[in-house]
């Protein structure tokens, strides 16, 4: 599988973000987007993900096969916000995204595990503290299976110990063939990662 | 899309899902028009339908604009609109809608024929009534889920789905009380304004959130 950008260009609010943004991720390789704020990191997620149309250019992926035949169907979002209930505990709130999102990954049980959050899984949502959200909301990443991982600052919020983790989660992902475009101005711990710096 | 239609009913009964709130404001309207009409017994009898529709079409729109706010304030809408390939958009919202309306509006149908009685209806009025709301109020949730999909991006689009979504929601109201006269009322019908009633209906139920689905879908920044 393949996930191809070929000159790519975003506008937000009519405004030219960012254009002639390429690259080709294989199987395996993570792409690291830095640079300042305002650079358009993002747009450039969400563009890739097709939560906004690109103003140029196109992305796609290649053979993901039936499964997975477009970017949309092939990516995690993971953006500034949790997309979890606060009124609901973690567990239902993981269990729902699992549910929803088919091609079903660990249990629920299992991922807060994996995050460290094991345990807390009956607290509602809105009871966590920023870390542990943040938390949650990476174990979703885990309850369902899919190749790309789009990440909009990922460790936002969380401490020295679950960034380590979940660099480890990352690699991990890798290692099983999976994709990552992250944007970050933090070193989020992916050796041989390519690297994007946009806003120069 | 069970998981969402769940997800939806919980998050609607638990607090600050505002279930009860529609159920409040359509006792609060139903309870305050004897005070401003007068003790006229007939007369209240004989605009009882016409209130209690007028009063659970309002009730109705009270809660819409968080139908699509509260997932897009916490970035719900995001993976649900990313999820459109597995679960076709529209369908995505059709169930929402269902949802809001067992979670919202029927609460309000299944108050209607306590409150008839506050207008003094005579106990087939207050089943024809209760009925053609039970029909016909799917119809204003998903002309309103068009409304709220619009206007989900405004900070305060409360009000102005109200005013998008009411003149659309006219017919229904037209054919809702038609009908519910119709049962009490000798000379006028019951069944043909009832069975346009229900086209009214299945036609939204196809129409408002395919609207919807392209509102979202466009509407996503």
């Amino acid at each position: 599988m393949r996930l191809i950008a070929e000159n790519l260009g975003g506008e937000r609010g009519g405004e030219t973000v960012f254009s002639g943004i390429e690259f080709a991720l294989d199987r395996g390789e993570a792409l690291v987007v830095t640079g300042p704020n305002g650079a358009g990191k993002s747009t450039l997620l969400r563009v890739i993900a097709g939560l906004l149309p690109p103003a140029e250019g196109k992305v796609k992926v290649e053979g993901g096969g039936d499964e997975f035949p477009s970017v949309a169907s092939a990516s995690h979002y993971l953006g500034h916000l949790n997309a979890m209930k606060t009124a609901l505990s973690v567990e239902e709130n993981l269990g729902f995204w699992r549910a929803f999102q088919g091609e079903a990954g660990l249990s629920v049980g299992q991922s807060l595990e994996t995050v460290g959050l094991d345990g807390l899984g009956h607290l509602p949502f809105g009871y966590l503290s920023t870390g542990q959200r943040r938390r949650a909301s990476i174990a979703k990443l885990l309850v369902s299976r899919r190749p790309v991982w789009l990440l909009d600052e990922p460790t936002a919020g969380l401490d020295k110990a679950s960034e380590e983790r979940f660099a480890g989660l990352m690699r991990g992902h890798c290692r099983e063939g999976g994709i990552i475009v992250a944007a970050t101005h933090l070193p989020l711990g992916l050796e041989g990662a390519k690297t994007l710096r946009m806003g120069d | 899309m069970l998981a969402l239609f769940l997800r939806d009913i919980r998050l609607s009964v638990r607090a600050g899902g505002g279930a009860l709130i529609g159920v409040i404001f359509f006792l609060a309207v139903i309870a305050t028009i004897p005070f401003g009409v007068g003790p006229d017994l007939n007369l209240l009898s004989r605009i009882g339908p016409a209130i209690l529709w007028i009063a659970a079409l309002l009730a109705c729109l009270l809660g819409l604009d968080r139908l699509f706010q509260a997932d897009r304030e916490d970035g719900s809408l995001d993976l649900l609109v990313l999820n459109s390939d597995r679960h076709m958009l529209a369908l995505t919202v059709l169930t929402k809608c269902l949802a809001h309306w067992a979670g919202s509006v029927l609460p309000l149908v299944i108050a209607a024929p306590l409150l008839g009685l506050f207008m003094n209806m005579e106990p087939l009025g207050i089943g024809a009534t209760a009925f053609t709301l039970l029909v016909g109020t799917p119809a204003i949730t998903f002309i309103g889920a068009a409304g709220a999909a619009v206007a989900v991006a405004l900070p305060r689009g409360g009000l102005l789905i109200s005013v998008l979504v009411l003149p659309l929601t006219i017919p229904v109201l037209i054919f809702g009380v038609s009908a519910s006269y119709g049962a009490v009322a000798d000379p006028a019908p019951f069944l043909q304004p009832f069975l346009i009633l229900a086209a009214l209906t299945l036609f939204l139920a196809v129409v408002g959130p395919l609207a919807a689905a392209l509102a979202l879908r466009h509407g996503t920044d």
